[in-house]
């Protein structure tokens, strides 16, 4: 059997591992040098103003 | 030569190792200078240090030795875990949830992940509920932690495993109180690197010596018949087979089908999904600047989990090949016993059996240093005198049989000690003492980080929000970590056997799922969900699945004890209210998260949509519009 494994369903866990992972570095390789938007807290105001409320 | 001793080379290099972790932790502790830095690192660290952070995090001891040990016990199956931890917890997680966490994380200036949940839902009971949680079962996910660590000391310097917890409790005692989580990140990329060099070389050993990639997997495949009875009855076909599908077993045999759903849903489902929902996974979100970082880190983590886990989980399977037909132990000296009584525990349940047992002198000091099972089981030792007064001894054990330990006054099998036993003895003394580094960075990132996170739960989230007293947490933080690790400590030294790492990761990883991933994720996306849906989703998530572990699922409910207390007898014991049928097998998560997402998604419905300020404070866009 392909790589000494007859179990399809074990067969394609291992390779879809492989593949997974191949995927997180061909995505990894595209966006690279992409979605460059460094953080708008406006929790703190919040809360100032929650106090001066009560 | 074995590593079985230890010797001073040994001792040199663990404090070397010990004093550069600690220098690290230093260097990350002198540049801790805000709370902010304490909880989430300033929100400015590099993505290869975040990657690797979140890797050494997600993959510990439990992972390695825990879940290595269950692939050992049922086979290949589990590489099903792997793509999963790959494709939900590395590209699901930092490519779609990542940046709207890292988003609202800033916005809301949330440090914890209670507070980005309480925050997000603008509710104090959230925020409590969510912390106190955490801090109640964060020690059962350190304690699964803890047992692999001391399970593979113990094994690989045959010292006693009890002296191993304690020794192993205080150098992460002293490394947790250092700093925050500043210096383990900058420890856990250092960490991260060693873990990977050592599964590396654990893997291209392994193959090497099994004959190559297909050729052990061919042979491995062929030793299907070695499957213990037990396991048989309950659906095990082999270590490169899947345990036979099914629901509610068949005539002959109702357990038929227990394995598949052992496998598929607490080990593979519960661990699999509830990484999106872990505290201490989703706050590493939170410390970087942008969503740059976060693609890079795509490229880190899926090479690392993938080397980490898919490592681990072959070579847990493929260790029954090396111990049925390669594993050859030269002895000086070896005494067989007289028959005895081995236990092994299945689902709470004690099960014995008659064998001899082998006390085998390996370091020819006269003290047996290994025991393997010498008749018995369907087993029968090759024992083979050679020329120079030595013994040639060939267990020809499965994995599960050939992992012996000693435990209160019993000799017991132990799903949990294969990996250690298989490292032992099938690589080179150096090696062991290698991947116990390896080992001990594994635990070491994960447990800082748990106790990290359970500090701020009871610090931050509990303390600070139900007394008012904001910002005077540090204190009641440091107390927390400590009860926390006696906890843990505690339960470290009794709950062993039974693959109870594996378990006790699954509980945690599918109770997070339960009570938090549809409040979690409906928070993120979309700006309908409202405040008593999530309340709803989360009290419901968790006390469904409370109710699942205590009456229902047999292995925990019947090691827990209170559906016998509540409904069983002397002669007619009750350990499981659906006892006798599949359902007793299934995971609380197959049937808490789709209650508690379902109960989310109707709450809402029928509640009124939160206000336009609230969401404009939570979203970028203007949120009043878009309601």
């Amino acid at each position: 059997a392909f790589l000494g494994i007859q179990d399809g369903f074990v067969l394609a866990a291992y390779l879809l591992c492989i593949l997974s992972s191949l995927l997180c570095v061909v995505y990894g390789v595209i966006m690279w040098n992409r979605g460059d938007e460094p953080v708008d807290i406006t929790w703190a105001a919040h809360e100032e103003q929650v106090e001066e409320d009560l | 030569m074995l590593a079985q001793t230890v010797s001073a080379v040994d001792i040199v290099v663990i404090v070397l190792y010990l004093l550069m972790v600690g220098y690290l932790g230093y260097l990350g502790f002198s540049r801790t200078k805000s709370a902010t830095d304490f909880m989430i690192a300033g929100r400015k660290i590099h993505p290869f240090i975040m990657a690797m952070s979140y890797g050494a995090t997600f993959i510990s001891t439990s992972a390695i030795v825990g879940f290595g040990g269950v692939a050992g016990l049922f086979g290949m199956s589990l590489l099903w875990l792997t793509f999963l931890n790959i494709f939900v917890g590395i590209f699901i997680a930092f490519v779609f949830l990542a940046g709207p966490t890292r988003h609202l994380g800033h916005r809301l200036d949330a440090h914890t992940f209670p507070e980005l949940l309480g925050r997000r839902y603008n509710s104090k009971f959230i925020q409590i509920f969510g912390g106190l949680v955490i801090f109640i079962l964060m020690p059962l996910y350190a304690a699964a932690v803890l047992i692999g660590g001391c399970e593979f000391i113990s094994t690989v310097f045959a010292i006693d495993y009890n002296v191993a917890l304690l020794i192993f409790g205080i150098i992460i005692a002293a490394y947790v109180v250092i700093g925050g989580l500043k210096g383990v990140m900058y420890t856990d990329a250092m960490q991260g690197s060693l873990m990977f060099l050592g599964m590396i070389i654990l893997l291209i050993w392994t193959y090497s010596i099994l004959g190559g990639v297909t050729e052990a997997h061919q042979q491995l495949g062929d030793q299907a018949d070695k499957v213990l009875g037990p396991f048989r009855a309950m659906g095990h076909r082999g270590w490169t087979a899947t345990p036979e599908f099914g629901f509610g077993g068949t005539e002959e045999n109702p357990e038929a089908h227990n394995l598949w759903w052992i496998v598929f849903s607490t080990i593979v489902l519960g661990v699999g999904i509830g990484v999106m929902a872990q505290p201490q996974l989703a706050v590493r979100f939170m410390t970087v600047g942008s969503k740059k970082q976060l693609n890079r880190a795509v490229l880190v983590g899926g090479v690392f989990i993938l080397v980490m886990t898919g490592v681990a989980f072959t070579v847990g399977a493929l260790s029954n090949l090396y111990f049925l037909e390669h594993e050859t132990i030269a002895a000086h000296g070896y005494e067989e016993t007289e028959e005895q009584i081995v236990t092994g525990r299945d689902r709470g349940e004690v099960r014995r059996a008659p064998v001899t047992l082998l006390h085998i002198d390996i370091s020819g000091n006269g003290e047996p240093d290994r025991r393997v099972i010498g008749q018995g089981l369907g087993i029968t030792a090759d024992i083979t005198p050679r020329d120079d007064g030595m013994v040639d001894i060939k267990p020809r054990s499965s994995s599960f049989s050939r992992a012996v330990i000693y435990r209160h006054g019993d000799w017991e099998l132990n799903p949990d000690s294969i990996i250690p036993a298989y490292v032992t003895s099938a690589l080179p003394g150096w090696f062991s003492m290698l991947f116990m580094l390896t080992l001990l960075a594994a635990a070491m990132s994960t447990l800082s980080s748990q106790f990290h996170t359970l500090g701020t739960s009871i610090g931050r989230d509990v303390f600070e929000q139900a007394t008012g007293r904001h910002g005077k947490s540090v204190g009641i933080t440091r107390i927390g970590i400590v009860i926390g690790i006696l906890i843990a400590v505690l339960i470290s030294a009794y709950a062993r056997g039974g693959y109870i790492i594996a378990r006790a990761t699954a509980i945690f990883f599918g109770l997070c799922a339960s009570a938090f991933l549809p409040s979690f994720i409906g928070g993120l996306f979309s700006k309908r969900v409202t405040k008593a849906a999530a309340i709803s989703s989360m009290v419901v998530g968790f006390t469904v699945t409370a109710f699942w572990l205590l009456f229902v699922k047999v292995a925990e409910s019947r090691a827990i004890g209170l559906v016998n207390a509540l409904f069983g007898t002397e002669e007619e014991p009750v350990y499981s209210l659906m006892q006798g049928t599949t359902w007793a097998q299934v995971d609380p998560l197959v049937v808490a998260l789709p209650l508690s997402l379902i109960v989310f998604v109707v709450v809402t419905f029928v509640t009124k949509p939160p206000s336009g300020e609230h969401l404009s404070r939570c979203f970028r866009t203007s949120a009043a519009q878009k309601v």
